[in-house]
């Protein structure tokens, strides 16, 4: 089952140059948040911030509060790799690993963390793939095809099943669908919907009408503020802020 | 009234193919200059060292001299012992250095052992064998294959570093994400995501040293020594191919002259065979469309 969010004074930083100016936000569990903004505005820091992803670019650290379920993301002792166990990521291109089967694919974060049970691996895998729409595609093709032997929109949903097979509570999606198709967009967009009942899912998107069709709530950033968040019809019907409005009119961004 | 602009098109497009077919030309002949020296050799080899190869030459010592006969048996043996100590020591020294110089060498240390790397590759492979004798020869008091290998195998180390360091940074960051963001930690990710992704090109490396230092005869000269009988034990001095070649090819015997042919002749076909077989190998467990 998905967790909630709790995020108080996140800063992010690259090199000395802030990123993300004291960002507070609360995410529900099992719904879908979309985090909405011009290019630059840091959307893409804040979410890989929610799972120690952005440090591991040279130079870059963050600070603050984060809570997903009980795990504290900053606290003291708390083990990056034991957050992104618990936190999936699905990123912007495409990323399966090119020399794996498409089964390899999907196991490969249950193998690399010492998981070898082979019944349960094949369930697992299924599962995921069924998930992930992916199933009926590649079903015969398993062991035989590279995961980079698939189309784009294929890749993608592959990359969400590797990302599901470890079982995470929350799924950060960082503009899942920008570099594919509309048709692959929208069977991307349907799986996101299905995926709210087992997953909390925070996406990244540029693509306002996306944020619409698939979020309930929705934060708008701009030069690394967050300026609002709401639920996706408020923000999108009658915004609080001059600038929301301004940014989903297409009158700037 | 004719059109200035098409016959301006036309001369352009004559223009663009004279240029198209010189420069397909020039890259022809490039490609066919770079086979010549290679056939050549290969060719020469074959006609001066066939007639020497028989079931004896393959099979047997080599024979006091002014007795006909004898082979290099011994010497093939000792040369692929010789080349498996040499790989066991420089291969996973040369990818794990590798491996440090593309993960974690983006600083002062890095840039350093970068440039001893390159420095090494440059260093006479007499040196090297001067180096293995001081340190394991001079010691024990006697050669061996271990020595020989040891010279070898530090020859071994910056090809396969330089080009493990290649293939890793070839390596798309976005790989190594996707790992990193499934919870996989650092190390596992470096050994079971990125080198694997990389590993066509690893081993392209490690086959260019191993065929590299299988035809060194100088760093083996003191260290190896040679061997006129059988021996399997790498404590002792041991025969090598390059080794036996030089030797015969300095005799004044036509019959060693043709034997030396016939070795130098065995000698690229054992190199190429296990470069072919390793491709082989590794290339059987590849999928359809991985790259």
């Amino acid at each position: 089952m998905g967790v909630g969010i709790e995020v108080r004074g996140l800063k992010a930083w690259y090199g000395k140059s802030l990123a993300l100016k004291d960002i507070d936000m609360s995410v529900p569990a099992n719904h879908v948040t979309a985090v909405i903004g011009p290019s630059g505005c840091g959307k893409s820091t804040f979410v890989r911030c929610l799972n120690r992803m952005h440090e591991t670019i040279p130079e870059a650290h963050a600070e603050g509060e984060v809570k997903v379920g009980d795990i504290e993301v900053y606290g003291d002792g708390t083990d990056p790799v034991d957050v992104r166990r618990k936190i999936g990521m699905v990123f912007q291109k495409p990323n399966p690993f090119p020399t794996m089967s498409i089964y390899d694919n999907v196991a490969a974060g249950l193998r690399l963390n010492g998981f070898h049970n082979r019944k349960q691996m094949n369930e697992l895998v299924e599962r995921s793939l069924k998930l992930s729409a992916l199933w009926e595609e590649v079903k015969d093709a398993l062991h035989k095809q590279s995961g980079a032997s698939l189309s784009g929109g294929q890749q993608q949903r592959l990359c969400i099943a590797r990302a599901l097979a470890v079982e995470p509570d929350v799924l950060l999606m960082d503009e899942p669908a920008s570099a594919l198709d509309p048709i692959s967009t929208s069977k991307i967009e349907e799986l996101i919907f299905q995926l709210k009942q087992h997953y909390t899912v925070v996406i990244v998107t540029h693509n306002m009408q996306q944020a619409a069709r698939v979020a309930e709530f929705t934060g708008f950033f701009l030069m690394g503020s967050l300026i609002e968040f709401d639920k996706t019809e408020k923000i999108f019907t009658t915004p609080a802020d001059k600038r929301t409005e301004d940014y989903i009119t297409g009158r700037f961004g | 009234m004719p059109d200035p602009g098409k016959s301006r098109s036309s001369k352009l497009s004559a223009w663009r193919k004279l240029a198209n077919v010189g420069a397909t030309l020039f890259a022809v002949t490039s490609a066919v200059l770079v086979l010549v020296p290679l056939l050549a050799i290969f060719i020469y080899l074959l006609i001066k060292g066939v007639g020497a190869i028989n079931w004896a030459f393959l099979t047997q010592t080599p024979k006091p001299v002014g007795e006909p006969g004898g082979g290099m048996a011994n010497a093939m043996v000792g040369s692929g012992l010789i080349l498996l100590i040499a790989s066991t020591i420089g291969i996973p020294t040369g990818i794990g250095c590798g491996i440090f110089l593309a993960e974690y060498g983006r600083n002062r240390f890095g840039d350093f052992v970068r440039f001893t790397a390159d420095v090494l590759n440059g260093v006479p492979s007499i040196v090297i064998g001067i180096v293995a004798y001081s340190l394991v020869v001079l010691r024990q008091k006697h050669f061996s294959a271990y020595s020989g290998g040891l010279a070898l195998g530090i020859m071994m180390v910056p090809t396969v570093a330089r080009a493990t360091e290649e293939m890793l940074l070839m390596v798309p960051n976005s790989i190594r994400e996707a790992a990193l963001g499934l919870g996989i930690p650092k190390w596992r990710t470096t050994l079971s995501i990125t080198l694997r992704t990389a590993s066509a090109g690893v081993i392209t490396g490690c086959m260019l040293a191993f065929a590299r230092v299988a035809g060194e005869t100088a760093p083996l000269l003191f260290t190896a020594f040679g061997n006129q009988y059988w021996n399997l034990n790498p404590n002792q001095p041991t025969a090598a191919l390059p080794l036996q070649v030089f030797v015969y090819a300095i005799s004044p015997f036509d019959e060693w002259h043709r034997q030396a042919w016939a070795g130098a002749l065995i000698l690229i076909v054992m190199i190429v065979v296990a470069v072919a077989a390793v491709r082989i190998v590794t290339s059987r467990g590849m999928l359809k469309g991985a790259s």
